[in-house]
C-alpha cells in the first residue's frame, strides 16, 4: 500500500470513514478543527452526515442520537470542549451506546493554551463524566497509530456497546506523517453492521412493548440501576484481555522510562540516543491507558532497575499515579515533565536519565 | 354493544400513569399515541424525551424512545433523523428542558429547519424537581426558587417560545394550544397531526406548544389550576397558529 | 542519519508550503521517515509562521527538536528568534533581500539568497518560497531535486499555468544553492 503524507487530524477522520463512520458532529476548537473540516468535505462523498453542532454539548448529543439509531458515529474536540461533551459521553456510557470520540488535547486547565499537552489524563482515564463509568482509551504515538486505533475503535465500541476514546494531542493532530490507510469498508459491510444493531437501535419497532427499543441512560428502579452498574463493571473487568503495552529495550535496563502518546515517541528517541552511549535505558509504553497495563511493571527486575522515570506533558503529573500503582514502591519514581503547551524534548529526557544514572 | 372508544395501544397495557391529578401530560401522551396510530406511524416512531415529568413517559409509552440529556432532545433527534431519515422522530419536552437549559439546541434545530416535530409542554414551572421557577413562569407567580414570586427586575419576563421561533426563517409550523377544554383538546390533536404530517412531507421543523397546568407545584387543586390556566396562563400565552407554511 | 529543519518567516511568505513540499516529496518518493509540524497560533493573519521538517532513516522522535541541523529564515524576526537553536556546525539559509542584520554566530555555515528580489524579478513575489526550497535542496541534497519537483508539479496540478514560473523559480534556487556548496 502506498504511503500518504497526511495531517494527523485528517488521517484520523479518514480512518473513521473507512471504518464505516457515517455520522459526525463537532464544534470548532483548536487544535482539532481539521477533523470536522475533513468530515465536512468527505461525508457527502460517502453518503454520510456531517453536522456542525451549535456547541460541543449539542454535538455529542447528536452523536448520542445517531449512534442510538445504530449508525457508526463519532465526534472530536480538544480539552475544554471535551469537558463540555462529558454530559453526553456519560449518557452514552450509561445507555451503552457505541461511539468513538477523539480528544486532540491541549494545555489546561480552563481555556489553558492551544498548544499540545497531555493534561487530560485523569479526565480521559478516570472520570470522563459523572457516574464512574470506564472506557477503552487508546493513546497514539504516531499518526499511523492514530489511524489504526481509530479504525479499530469502532469495532471495540460496537463489541462492548460503550464509548471508545482516542486520546491524541496537538502534536499528533497537527503534524503530518506518512501513513498507510486501512481498507475502506464496503457499503454492504456498513449496512450489515448497522443491521446487526437493529434489535436495540432506536429506529422504530413494531408495536410490542417487549420489543421496543428503549435507550435508557438511567433507571427509576434502584435495583435495576445497580444491576446495570454491575453489568458495566463486569464489562470493564473483561478488558484485561484487551490491554496493549509496549516494552522497549527494557531487558537489561537500569532506568525504565514510563510514558505514553506523544511523550513516549520522544522518549523512545532518547532511549536510542542513550543506548548508543552504552547506557542501559528502556521504556514501558501503555498503548491502552485504560485499561492500564499495571502488570507490565511486574515484568521488571527490581534488583536491576534503579528507578522509573515518568515522562509526560503535564504539570502536575497525572499518568504517574497509574505508574505508581504498577510499580508498587519497588523502586523510586522520578518525573520529567513539561506543560503549558511546551513539547517534551529529547534532551530534557536524556538529562533526566543521566542524572539518575549518575546518582546510582 | 358497539365499541366506540378504545385505549391507544401506544400506551403500555395495565400501566397506570403516575402523573398528578389535573396534570395534562397524560392527555397529550394519549393524543400523540392516537395520532401515531391513526397515521400508521407507530412502528417507525422514535420519541426523544426530555428530562423532568416529560421523561416519566419512558415507563408508559410502548414505542421506541431515547431519554435525552436535559435540554438536548432536539440535538439527539437531529442525530437520529439525519442518520435515519426513514424514522419518524419527535421530541417531547417541558419548559425547563426546551426553553431554558436546551434553548441553544431548540433554537438551533429550528433554525436549521431540521425535519422534526416538537411537542413542547409549557406549564410555567419545574415539575419533577419540585416547583422551581421556569423561563415561562408568570410575573408574580411563586416558585420555590422565587419565593416572593417572579419579579421582572430580578428575573425578567416569561419567555414566549412560539414568538421567539417565529423570528426564524426555517420553521414551517408554530402553534400554541391547550388542553383545558374538549374543544382545545381536539385542536391540540389537530395541531399534533399537522406537525407530524409536515415531517412526513419533509417540510421541516414544526413545534406545538401546549399550555398545561401543574396543580401540584402551583399549589392548587385540579379545578382551581384549570381556572388559573384559563385566567392567567392563557392571558400571557395566547393560543393560536403563529405560522403554517 | 537525521536532518532537522526549521523554516521561519512572515505569514504569507509560503513558509508552510516550502516545508510541506519538501516533506511530501520525501514521503512520496523515498523510504525515509519524515514529519512536518506546523507551529500554530491564535492569529489567522500576520505574525510569524514557522514549521519543522524532520527527515530520517530511523524512527523519528520529536517532530520538533530544541536543536536544529538546518534553519531557513525568511525575515529578520525569525533570525533573531531561531538562530540560537541552530546547532554548532549547522546550516543557515537566509533571505538576504530582507534579512540585513549581521549574522552574529561564526560556528555555522551561512547560505545567502536574495529570494524576495529574485521572485520580484521573475514577476511574482509569491515564488520566493520555491526559490528558497531550490536553494536548500541544491545546497544540502537532502533529497533528489527531481523528487521535489515532481511533488511541486503534483501539488500545482490544478494551477498548471503557474508551473513554468515555479519551474524557473525552483531551477534558479537549485543553481544558487549548488553554486554555494563548498
Amino acid at each position: 500500500m502506498a504511503r500518504l503524507f497526511m495531517k494527523g487530524c485528517e488521517a484520523i477522520a479518514e480512518a473513521a470513514v473507512r471504518a464505516g463512520c457515517r455520522f459526525f458532529a463537532g464544534y470548532p476548537i483548536t487544535p482539532q478543527n481539521e477533523i470536522p473540516e475533513y468530515f465536512a468535505r468527505r461525508m457527502p462523498e460517502v453518503g454520510g452526515t456531517f453536522l456542525q453542532g451549535e456547541s460541543e454539548v449539542a454535538s455529542i448529543s447528536m452523536v448520542y442520537g445517531a449512534a442510538s439509531a445504530g449508525t457508526r458515529s463519532m465526534t472530536s474536540s480538544s480539552s475544554p470542549g471535551i469537558s463540555l461533551k462529558s454530559e453526553g459521553i456519560s449518557y452514552c456510557a450509561s445507555a451503552r451506546i457505541p461511539m468513538v470520540y477523539c480528544n486532540v488535547s491541549r494545555g489546561g486547565p480552563g481555556v489553558g493554551s492551544i498548544q499540545p499537552a497531555q493534561m487530560d489524563y485523569f479526565q480521559a482515564t478516570k472520570a470522563s463524566g459523572n457516574g464512574g463509568f470506564r472506557m477503552m482509551v487508546f493513546a497514539p504515538s504516531t499518526v499511523q497509530e492514530a489511524v489504526d486505533m481509530t479504525y479499530k475503535a469502532f469495532d471495540y465500541a460496537d463489541r462492548d456497546r460503550n464509548p471508545v476514546l482516542i486520546l491524541a494531542d496537538g502534536v499528533i493532530g497537527t503534524m503530518m506523517e506518512p501513513v498507510v490507510l486501512p481498507e475502506m469498508k464496503s457499503d454492504e459491510e456498513i449496512a450489515a453492521i448497522k443491521e446487526s444493531k437493529r434489535k436495540w437501535a432506536c429506529v422504530g419497532h413494531p408495536l410490542d412493548y417487549a420489543n421496543r427499543s428503549w435507550i435508557q441512560p438511567g433507571q427509576w428502579s434502584t435495583k435495576l440501576q445497580q444491576e446495570e452498574n454491575e453489568k458495566a463493571a463486569a464489562l470493564y473487568e473483561s478488558w484485561e484481555k484487551d490491554i496493549q503495552v509496549e516494552h522497549y529495550r527494557t531487558e537489561d535496563a537500569q532506568v525504565v522510562i514510563a510514558s505514553y502518546g506523544i511523550s513516549a515517541r520522544i522518549a523512545r528517541s532518547a532511549v536510542d540516543l542513550l543506548r548508543k552511549e552504552g547506557k542501559k535505558v528502556g521504556m514501558i509504553r501503555p498503548i491502552t491507558v485504560s485499561p492500564f497495563p499495571y502488570k507490565a511493571f511486574d515484568a521488571l527486575d527490581y534488583g536491576r532497575v534503579k528507578a522509573i522515570l515518568d515522562v509526560e506533558m503535564s504539570i502536575p503529573a497525572q499518568f504517574v499515579e497509574d505508574v505508581k500503582t504498577g510499580v508498587k514502591e519497588r523502586c523510586p519514581i522520578r518525573t520529567c515533565l513539561c506543560s503549558g503547551g511546551n513539547i517534551m524534548s529529547r534532551e530534557k529526557i536524556v538529562n533526566a536519565v543521566n542524572s539518575i544514572l549518575e546518582g546510582m | 354493544m358497539e365499541k366506540i372508544y378504545t385505549r391507544t395501544k401506544t400506551i403500555q397495557e395495565n400501566k397506570v400513569s403516575g402523573y398528578c391529578p389535573g396534570c395534562m401530560h397524560g392527555t397529550v401522551m394519549k393524543l400523540i399515541g392516537e395520532v401515531l396510530e391513526e397515521m400508521n406511524l407507530v412502528d417507525r416512531t422514535l420519541c426523544c424525551l426530555g428530562i423532568g415529568c416529560c421523561g416519566l413517559q419512558m415507563d408508559y409509552i410502548a414505542y421506541d424512545n431515547i431519554t435525552s440529556p436535559h435540554g438536548r432532545a432536539c440535538a439527539v433527534a437531529t442525530g437520529v433523523k439525519r442518520s435515519n431519515p426513514d424514522t419518524f422522530v419527535f421530541t417531547y419536552q417541558g419548559d425547563g428542558d426546551f426553553a431554558s437549559i436546551g434553548l441553544a439546541e431548540s433554537i438551533s434545530a429550528a433554525n436549521r429547519g431540521e425535519n422534526l416535530s416538537v411537542i413542547f409542554i409549557n406549564n410555567g414551572i419545574y415539575g419533577m424537581t419540585g416547583g422551581q421557577m421556569a423561563p415561562t413562569t408568570l410575573v408574580g407567580m411563586k416558585a420555590t426558587t422565587a419565593p416572593k414570586g417572579r419579579n421582572p427586575q430580578e428575573h425578567g419576563y416569561p419567555m414566549h417560545m412560539c414568538e421567539i421561533l417565529n423570528q426564524l426563517e426555517a420553521p414551517v409550523f408554530l402553534a400554541r394550544t391547550s388542553c383545558n377544554n374538549p374543544a382545545n383538546v381536539n385542536k391540540t390533536k389537530k395541531y399534533i397531526r399537522k406537525a407530524f404530517q409536515n415531517q412526513l412531507d419533509g417540510k421541516g421543523f414544526s413545534m406545538v406548544e401546549v399550555v398545561t397546568s401543574c396543580p401540584t407545584n402551583w399549589g392548587m387543586d385540579a379545578l382551581s389550576a384549570l381556572d388559573f390556566l384559563e385566567e392567567k396562563m392563557l392571558a400571557e400565552f395566547p393560543l393560536g397558529v403563529l405560522r403554517d407554511r | 542519519m537525521e536532518t532537522n529543519l526549521c523554516v521561519a518567516g512572515f505569514g504569507g511568505q509560503g513558509v508552510m508550503t516550502l516545508g510541506k513540499f519538501l516533506a511530501d516529496a520525501t514521503c512520496n518518493s523515498t523510504d525515509k521517515n519524515v514529519t512536518f509540524f506546523p507551529s500554530y497560533g491564535a492569529e489567522q493573519r500576520g505574525g510569524t509562521a514557522n514549521c519543522f521538517v524532520v527527515i530520517s532513516d530511523e524512527a523519528i522522535g520529536a517532530p520538533v527538536g530544541d536543536v536544529m541541523d538546518d534553519l531557513i529564515v525568511m525575515n529578520g524576526a525569525s533570525l533573531n528568534r531561531f538562530l540560537g537553536s541552530l546547532k554548532s556546525g549547522g546550516r543557515l539559509f537566509v533571505n538576504s533581500s530582507i534579512v540585513t542584520d549581521p549574522i552574529t554566530r561564526e560556528d555555522i555555515t551561512v547560505v545567502r539568497a536574495p529570494v524576495t528580489e529574485l521572485a520580484l524579478e521573475m514577476g511574482n513575489a509569491k515564488v520566493l518560497n520555491v526559490i528558497m526550497l531550490g536553494v536548500y535542496v541544491g545546497y544540502t541534497e537532502v533529497i533528489a531535486p527531481e523528487i521535489v519537483w515532481d511533488t511541486i508539479q503534483h501539488k500545482l496540478a490544478k494551477k498548471a499555468s503557474l508551473l513554468p514560473l515555479n519551474r524557473q523559480a525552483f531551477e534558479k534556487g537549485l543553481e544558487l544553492g549548488r553554486s554555494q556548496r563548498a
